[in-house]
């Protein structure tokens, strides 16, 4: 983990004194609304429907059990006892009042955090695989590099006022848990002839109105280009870019616009500049930060305890082959803690559930807690051994919900019960669904399959990479659901393909029953997803089954 | 009258020299290559505080070498005089009202631009 050393330690304060200064200057009139907003965003403090909105930075997706108690004591303190983890691997506070907001960042640094980029048009939070460090398919720990590009972009001078928003995201494993398809920047971790890492770069990829799965701009960057490298893109674009129409202006258009080849061109060019001006600072501070992430001492014990609590107990036993994910050490496992128990707002987590989490990350877990951009909750360090006593824990918390990966596990944005942006209401709809198949007892039958629903188009919950992607509008002021089948956000990712005529409220969960039932009716086996399903026989039966229409047609046509 | 502020705070402008080189942000800094030399002013004018390609522009100067005088102008905001510093600007000019609605010890305290700076221990 990440320890800040004295000079982040002093950026952060400084960088706070200066935001509470901010705030006195726009009530005193030095600053007018237009002049401040640039500036609250950039230290992460939106207007939103209601109130203002907090959006606090968890940098790569890592905490430690004291960053996640300061979590829950700023819920308490200043919100309402509970915080929204989103998809960006960030804690949003809905509720704080613009007054308190320079003590929140004060309290988060304190804790060694901050809400710094995580707005505006600025390079944002890096986010990065939720099992890094941990993952048994891992080339190596991404995170250092994700520290290293925060320090580099964070109040980077020429990249504080960029065209639009500019999102990183970065993998070191094979299986690509990141989405780094769908960020402005992507990068994947690879090995050269020579066993040499570095980074395949993908540019351009994004979700949004325009979705695009981004394109490989340099097959591979060895790792101490990194930085430079960065520098040349994001400044390439930062004059290339659109900024008459912010619908054309991430980089995506950009490279749409003028190619790839072209966008190649102008980087290259840059990088033999920016590369000159790198003169090893940075790899030393990479070094640096590479000894804060040194993994834990694992201990070879026995897992007796957890081979009996198996056999004894079909709930643990449930809950052991949804929730856990493979570990690279022996007798360990990586538990990811389901934040969406069924009825309940996918990402939200009280502050007492926090102190549980953070607690038992101490017991049992070296310290170390991930936010996944699933919206869920990661222990990555558990050994075999402490898994019923964990499990057990959590449940008394309310925190066992044994739904990873399966119908309930749902990616969803605020939607219209928070956001100012949002068309359609997006929380109710992951609940009802979640609830249905429940009650329907089908969750488990299902299998793996994600659903993923946005409120608008801005695509926040991902919907255009969902297995089964719901896409909330406004229709002459009802809310229709549109969906789209077919999505990927992993290494094969693909955008989904709409359907036909979207759904109103009343009638998305059934349209979804009825895509489900038809999957269960087509697949081969038990054992064949339905993403599987939908990629062997295309979208024909599932709309069939999704605007109802006779089969027999169909099969006449 | 503008404003010129530097480090020292306010000041009138005081170049006489002759001609300065404009520079809307929307300049293309490759047009600029061989254009600099014997330039002992280039003035690259913000539309808006928002335009954010004025940075960008100035650190392409620098990296052709550029040494003479290079002034950001337009309606920056004093929260931006550190990253036209650091972007390699010498100076900000300001329209006399935003003076007068932000005055000295508002950009003078982003004077110390020098210090809690990434980008320096990184290019170290």
């Amino acid at each position: 983990m990440y320890h800040y050393n004295d000079f982040d330690e002093a950026f952060v304060r400084e960088r706070v004194s200066q935001f509470r200064e901010q705030v006195a200057r726009r009530l005193d009139g030095s600053l007018s609304e237009d002049e401040f907003r640039p500036l609250r965003l950039m230290n992460g403090l939106y207007l939103q429907l209601h109130a203002y909105m907090l959006r606090v930075a968890i940098p790569y997706g890592t905490l430690n059990s004291a960053q996640l108690r300061q979590l829950a004591y700023i819920a308490e303190r200043w919100d309402k006892g509970y915080g929204h983890f989103t998809t960006r691997q960030n804690i949003q506070f809905n509720w704080p009042q613009l007054a308190d907001v320079p003590d929140i960042l004060l309290a988060l640094a304190d804790a060694g955090m901050h809400a710094i980029q995580t707005s505006g048009n600025t390079i944002r939070n890096v986010t990065a695989d939720h099992f890094a460090g941990a993952a048994a398919d891992e080339i190596e720990d991404p995170r250092p590099y994700a520290e290293l590009i925060r320090q580099w972009s964070t109040d980077h001078p020429e990249f504080q006022f960029l065209p639009r928003k500019f999102k990183i995201a970065i993998t070191g494993a094979p299986n690509d848990r990141a989405v780094t398809k769908a960020h402005d920047i992507g990068l994947r971790m690879v090995r050269d002839a020579n066993g040499a890492h570095g980074f395949e770069v993908i540019v351009g990829g994004g979700l949004g109105r325009t979705p695009m799965i981004g394109k490989v701009l340099r097959a591979f960057l060895p790792t101490a280009d990194l930085l430079p490298y960065l520098e040349a893109v994001v400044s390439v674009w930062n004059l290339a870019g659109r900024r008459d129409n912010k619908y054309k202006s991430r980089i995506k258009i950009t490279v749409h616009e003028l190619g790839i080849e072209e966008i190649s061109r102008q980087v290259e060019a840059r990088f033999l500049e920016t590369r000159a001006e790198f003169k090893g600072g940075d790899q030393a501070i990479l070094a640096e930060i590479g000894s804060h992430f040194a993994p834990p001492a694992f201990a070879p014990r026995s897992t007796a305890a957890y081979e009996a609590a198996r056999s004894a107990n079909p709930a643990f036993r449930s809950f052991a082959d949804t929730n856990l994910a493979a570990h690279r050490a022996q007798g360990y496992a990586i538990v990811t803690i389901s934040t969406k128990a069924h009825g309940a707002t996918p990402g939200d987590m009280t502050a007492a559930q926090m102190r549980v989490v953070a607690d038992l990350a101490l017991a049992y877990g070296h310290d170390e807690i991930r936010i996944s951009h699933e919206q869920n909750v990661i222990l990555p360090h558990v050994h075999k051994a402490d898994l019923p006593a964990l499990y057990l824990a959590l449940r008394e918390a309310g925190l066992a919900t044994a739904n990873v990966g399966l119908i309930s596990d749902i990616i969803a944005c605020p939607g219209m019960d928070y956001c100012a942006l949002a068309t359609a209401r997006s929380i109710p709809i992951a609940q009802e669904i979640a609830t249905r198949f429940d009650e329907l007892g089908l969750e488990q039958d299902i299998g793996a399959l994600k659903i993923k629903i946005s409120g608008c188009i801005n695509a926040c919950g991902h919907h255009h990479v969902g297995h089964i992607g719901i896409l909330g509008l406004d229709r002459a002021g009802v809310e229709n659901y549109q969906i789209t089948l077919g999505g990927d956000a992993t290494e094969t990712a693909v955008i989904g393909e709409k359907t036909g005529p979207g759904f109103a409220a009343d009638e998305v969960v059934d349209a979804i029953e009825r895509l489900v039932r038809a999957y269960l009716a087509l697949r081969l086996t038990d054992d064949e997803a339905f993403v599987a399903t939908y990629r062997r026989l295309g979208a024909a039966p599932f709309l069939d089954a999704l605007y109802q229409r006779e089969v027999q047609i169909h099969a006449a046509e | 009258m503008t404003v010129i502020v530097t480090d020292r705070g306010f000041a009138d402008d005081d170049w006489v020299e002759g001609a300065a080189l404009d520079l809307p942000t929307s300049t293309d800094p490759e047009t600029l290559r061989g254009q600099l030399a014997g330039v002992t002013m280039v003035r690259v004018q913000f539309p808006s505080f928002a335009d954010g390609r004025g940075f960008t522009l100035a650190r392409q100067i620098r990296r052709m070498g550029y040494v003479g005088r290079l002034r950001a102008t337009g309606p920056l905001i004093a929260d931006q005089y550190a990253m036209a510093r650091r972007a390699g600007f010498d100076e900000v000019e300001i329209p006399p009202d935003l003076a007068v609605r932000q005055p000295e010890p508002q950009w003078l305290a982003r004077a110390n631009w020098q210090a809690h700076d990434y980008q320096s221990r990184l290019r170290a």
